[in-house]
């Protein structure tokens, strides 16, 4: 789960790493209270989004006085924020995080997260701060510093020198670095984060270390256990449709194509994505409906595909194997009718039963077409969207 | 013929008496899975679908002589589970659990090392040699026995891949499906390994998804070390980057871990891959019968009669 820029911070100034001085604002009024609070020469305006690249697209910036706070919250509050990250519809902002200014004299990248192939948090930092990691990476793989942090022993005084001294910090700060690297670990464990990424991390004139930018994102397996992170969720960041779906336990991802995709199983799903692009397609949607696919379940998947105006026709692919196909099928059936289904639907499944299930779609009298295979049912969906593009 | 699990295996069920691990262990009985124990805090002492219940793993592994756990623990209680299956000293232990917290598995990791205990998963369907031994939730009856070793990170795409094999006559040593999280026990590079050393195992198809880079470590090795024909698929080829797909481990995080690279390394490997995921059983049935010209006729005909009736 991803949560804001200003949320994140709160958060992490709570595990005592040092961040900005500032607050959150939904309104222009407000911006200037918040600068005037502040009292300093410059404060930040900054757009709030679930996404990165918001300097660059016009969503930070700097103000000299209260007025001018007000007048650029005013501007960027209602914009529609397009980055790299947003995709070309773009966010909008609704709120704002206004700042203090700080003299900046270093900007480091700085992360942890869990390094997959070890199975251990790891850190990563690099002098190169304000950058992309992923940049950096594909320039200047050997200025990343890593550093794993082994789960039995924990966070060590020398994790934190190494990681210093090794972007070439001073030894004062470097000093400061163990405070601010230890509370950040203590944070990543505490919250189940699956990364925190603070880039820039900044060195200010007078030695201080600062989280100038922070990202949190939370493991979404470890929520249940932290109901006060999960309370964060902004749905308005979320696109309505995959909002719908999570309510129903249903995973569901938009994508820009045309033929709607109903599939168990998620490794299936991706699957049958491929094949539709490889018969010529292009498929509207990844959506798991879980192994069991169940009635209420199948409703819910139809109901949400044909939502979107772009879907011409519907694949259901189902791999049952213990699941009974004639109990898929009367709930494909039932769905179809109850939504007045209108466009084409393929179906192909497999499991138990499957005669009986393919005589419940045939006799039916809907526009169901039956499958033979994964192959023949995405050539034939592909064919009913408008054929190959 | 097999891997890891034969006829054997004395299987210790973790949340016998719930509803998924009733519904499957009748499932694995049915099968004619040896299941020796269940283990329900609090129940030890009774009997659940026939099987003997236990309070600790400790005592089903004395008592029963279990070898293997299978794991049908809620999310929140799982890495617990598997910390006692380590504990218990068992040899092999297989979680089909789904969303245990990332951080949970990264001390179990921890504790898998320097142990007794390999782990198959977690959030995966388990373990199956045909005909010998099924562990998990995958169905039975899609597959036969043979010299097929598959290893995957998918559920239902393996029994996609599985049913091709079988409608084309080619059956398997053993399936593992070693689960969607991005921490896992056993890996593409494990699996490769096991199928490697086991003479039974003529061939292993590899089929991995978008995430992580297990998929490049095993190719490295199947570069280096096997002889073995091998076929790769990899699912998530029209993914979005930035998007978890699904499993947890499916993700496309700063460019890194997508099919293209992973197509690209398999390649490099000598591995026949393959784009569509209709064509797996057809792509194993070729390089299957090149070496041995003689079962190429009655293979091909199979194809073609499956055809027809289609």
């Amino acid at each position: 789960m991803k949560i804001h820029e200003y949320q994140a911070k709160a958060i992490l100034a709570k595990f005592g790493v040092p961040v900005p001085r500032g607050g959150a604002v939904l309104k222009k009024e407000d911006a200037r209270a918040a600068a005037e609070r502040l009292g300093t020469p410059v404060v930040v305006v900054k757009a709030q989004i679930h996404a990165g690249g918001r300097g660059k697209a016009g969503g930070v910036k700097l103000a000299k006085s209260p007025d001018e706070a007000a007048t650029l919250a005013g501007n960027i509050l209602g914009m529609t924020l397009v980055t790299p990250q947003t995709g070309p519809e773009g966010r909008v902002v609704r709120r704002l995080l206004i700042e203090e200014g700080l003299d900046i004299k270093r900007e480091l990248y700085l992360s942890i997260l869990v390094d997959r192939a070890v199975g251990a948090p790891v850190f990563m930092a690099s002098a190169a701060g304000g950058m992309e990691i992923e940049e950096v990476a594909k320039e200047h793989p050997e200025a990343i510093l890593r550093q794993t942090i082994r789960p039995e022993t924990g966070f060590e005084p020398y994790h934190a020198r190494k990681l210093a001294f090794g972007l070439g910090l001073s030894p004062e700060v470097a000093h400061a670095a163990l405070p601010f690297l230890e509370s950040l670990y203590r944070a990543f464990l505490e919250t189940d984060a699956s990364l925190i990424e603070i880039n820039p991390c900044v060195v200010t004139g007078d030695g201080r270390l600062v989280a100038l930018d922070a990202k949190v994102n939370f493991d979404d397996n470890a929520l249940y256990r932290h109901p006060e992170l999960a309370a964060l969720r902004d749905l308005d960041e979320e696109t309505p449709l995959e909002v719908d779906a999570s309510k129903f336990k249903l995973n569901y991802i938009k994508l820009d194509g045309t033929v709607g995709c109903m599939v168990n199983g998620a490794g299936l799903a991706m699957a049958t994505m491929d094949i539709i692009k490889l018969c010529g397609g292009s498929p509207a949607n990844f959506l798991d409906v879980g192994g069991g696919a169940s009635e209420e379940q199948v409703k819910n998947a139809f109901r949400i595909l044909l939502s979107d105006p772009n879907v011409k026709a519907v694949f259901v692919n189902i791999f049952g194997g213990i699941l009974r196909c004639d109990v898929l099928a009367g709930g494909v059936v039932n769905a179809a009718k109850e939504l007045k289904l209108k466009i084409p639907v393929v179906v192909r499944m497999e499991g138990t039963n499957v005669e009986q299930g393919q005589e419940i779609l045939r006799n039916s009298g809907l526009n169901l077409t039956i499958a033979n295979g994964m192959k023949d049912g995405a050539e034939k969906v592909v064919a009913v969207a408008g054929g190959a593009r | 013929m097999s891997v890891l699990v034969d006829k054997s295996t004395r299987l210790l069920v973790q949340g016998l008496t719930g509803r998924e691990g009733g519904f499957h262990t009748q499932q694995m009985l049915e099968y004619g899975t040896k299941i020796v124990g269940g283990v329900t805090p609090g129940k030890g002492g009774t009997k659940h679908l026939g099987v003997p219940v236990f309070d600790t793993v400790a005592g089903a592994v004395r008592e029963a002589g279990a070898t293997v756990s299978v794991i049908f623990v809620p999310p929140a209680f799982a890495a617990d589970a598997i910390l006692e299956a380590i504990d218990a000293e068992l040899p092999l232990v297989i979680c089909i659990t789904e969303g245990i917290p990332t951080l949970d598995m990264v001390r179990v990791a921890a504790a898998l090392k320097n142990s007794k205990t390999r782990l198959i998963g977690p959030n995966c369907p388990g373990i199956i040699s045909p005909g010998q031994c099924k562990i998990g939730i995958m169905p039975g009856s899609i597959h036969r026995p043979g010299h097929v070793g598959l290893v995957s990170r998918s559920g239902t795409l393996t029994y996609e891949a599985v049913d091709q094999l079988t409608r084309l006559g080619i059956g398997q040593s053993t399936c593992i499906g070693i689960g969607g999280d991005p921490i896992i026990g056993t890996t593409f590079l494990d699996a490769v390994r096991l199928f490697n050393d086991d003479p039974e195992t003529h061939a292993i198809v590899m089929i991995g998804e978008i995430g992580g880079n297990a998929e490049e470590i095993a190719a490295e090795f199947i570069k280096a070390h096997v002889k073995k024909p091998v076929v790769g698929f990899i699912a998530g080829q029209t993914a979005p980057p930035g998007r978890r797909m699904g499993h947890a481990g499916a993700i496309i995080s700063g460019g890194q871990g997508t099919a293209k690279e992973k197509y690209a390394a398999m390649r490099a490997a000598g591995i026949h891959t393959v784009q569509s995921p209709a064509e797996i059983g057809q792509t194993v049935a070729r390089i299957m019968q090149k070496p041995k010209g003689a079962i190429k006729k009655p293979v091909a005909a199979k194809t073609k009669r499956v055809k027809k009736r289609k």
